[in-house]
């Protein structure tokens, strides 16, 4: 039950995004569509998982001192993993990514995992804390992405249901600001519900 | 002519923080006062242009030759954190009031995804050593506009009468949206 709970408080509770704001940038950058929203939490989980699994791993032969750039590295290594398979089996989702996709180094959520969880807690622990952490997070880009397709271009997961334009300005960048803003708005109601 | 196209490209159309969505999290943490917002954007100028330099280096003399250009974002990201940690030792030695200034925001830095966007960018480009340095010095600028300008209206906000689902972060957002909205204006002008 407490494992349990210890998974599912990513999504709601203690979501990345809505609650926690970490990791905004690729929130912003890449949920022009609800597809890409979802490749990039995907992408993150898995490196929120395996960063957060091998961190628990050796967090006892790690000297405190030195412990944020081993995190890095970790981290980095299995970025570039990613970035490798993804320009191999996705390569239309990698270019569209772009940048993003390397940037994920530096998404203050793995890191911040990394140093406050997995360096203090054991394996299983750990490896349910970035699971659920990071599908938290594929679940909030995943909904910025389609509240903006279906208002920017009336479109969900690439079907398009509304003949003719939408509101454009949902795909621009201005529309990612907003759309995040009332979000958050939403997700708070619902969290006061719940809990 | 080459420079100024470079320069206004990314303080205006291609601005940073609000086109690129890069360097959010200083962007909303750091930027309820004035002061601190303009802090934070003299330490990221610095440690902009100087990353944008060294990794410009790296890639060229050693991993191109070397063939190890997968290599990228470890290395990057490596000689980011120690290069904010020398300039950290650096300042505190030679000018402690700019020490003062500054050093509380350093350590945030390293983690600032925009030094190591545009360090990236500047090699996707295919920019030379000159124009990587500008396109540095360029991008600082504009995360700095970005930032004071938002921190100026936050400011404002804090007097008025937000209703309470809306307070903090929420609001924050949509003036940021219709901060990226005025800026869109500049699309066309190069």
């Amino acid at each position: 039950m407490n494992q349990w709970k210890n998974f599912s408080k990513g999504f709601i509770k203690e979501n990345a995004v809505f609650v926690l704001f970490l990791g905004l940038c690729p929130t912003l950058g890449v949920t022009s569509t609800a597809v890409n929203g979802l490749g990039m939490g995907l992408a993150t989980t898995f490196v929120l998982f395996m960063a957060n699994l091998v961190i628990s791993l050796v967090k006892s032969f790690i000297p405190d001192k030195v412990r944020i750039p081993t995190f890095i590295v970790v981290i980095a290594s299995f970025v570039t993993i990613v970035e490798l398979v993804m320009q191999a089996y996705v390569p239309v989702l990698f270019e569209q990514l772009g940048l993003f996709i390397p940037l994920i180094v530096v998404n203050c959520l793995i890191l911040g995992r990394a140093e406050a969880f997995a360096s203090k807690n054991d394996l299983l622990t750990s490896a349910l804390d970035g699971l659920g952490m990071g599908l938290g997070f594929a679940f909030a880009l995943t909904l910025l992405g389609a509240v903006r397709e279906i208002l920017g271009s009336g479109a969900i997961f690439g079907l398009k249901f509304i003949p003719g334009d939408a509101m454009l300005l949902f795909i621009l960048p201005p529309g990612a600001f907003i759309a995040l803003g009332y979000l958050i708005v939403i997700m708070n109601r619902i969290k006061k519900r719940t809990t | 002519m080459e420079y100024v196209i470079i320069i206004i490209s990314a303080v205006f159309i291609n601005n940073i923080v609000l086109a690129r969505f890069l360097g959010i999290c200083p962007f909303i943490g750091v930027s309820g006062k004035i002061s601190t917002a303009i802090g934070m954007s003299g330490a990221v100028a610095f440690v902009m242009t100087i990353a944008t330099l060294v990794t410009y280096l790296l890639q060229v003399y050693i991993l191109k030759p070397f063939g190890v250009t997968f290599m990228q974002t470890i290395t990057f990201i490596l000689v980011i954190a120690s290069l904010v940690q020398l300039v950290e030792i650096i300042i505190k030695k030679v000018s402690p009031p700019l020490y003062q200034a500054l050093g509380i925001f350093l350590p945030l830095i390293t983690t600032n995804c925009a030094i190591l966007g545009v360090a990236i960018l500047a090699q996707q480009n295919e920019y030379n050593l000159m124009e990587s340095v500008v396109y540095g010095i360029a991008n600082a600028i504009g995360f700095g506009l970005a930032l004071i300008l938002f921190s100026g209206l936050r400011e404002h906000l804090s007097l008025l009468n937000v209703p309470k689902q809306m307070k903090g972060v929420p609001i924050a957002f949509i003036v940021a949206g219709l901060l990226a909205m005025a800026f869109m204006g500049f699309a066309g002008i190069v």
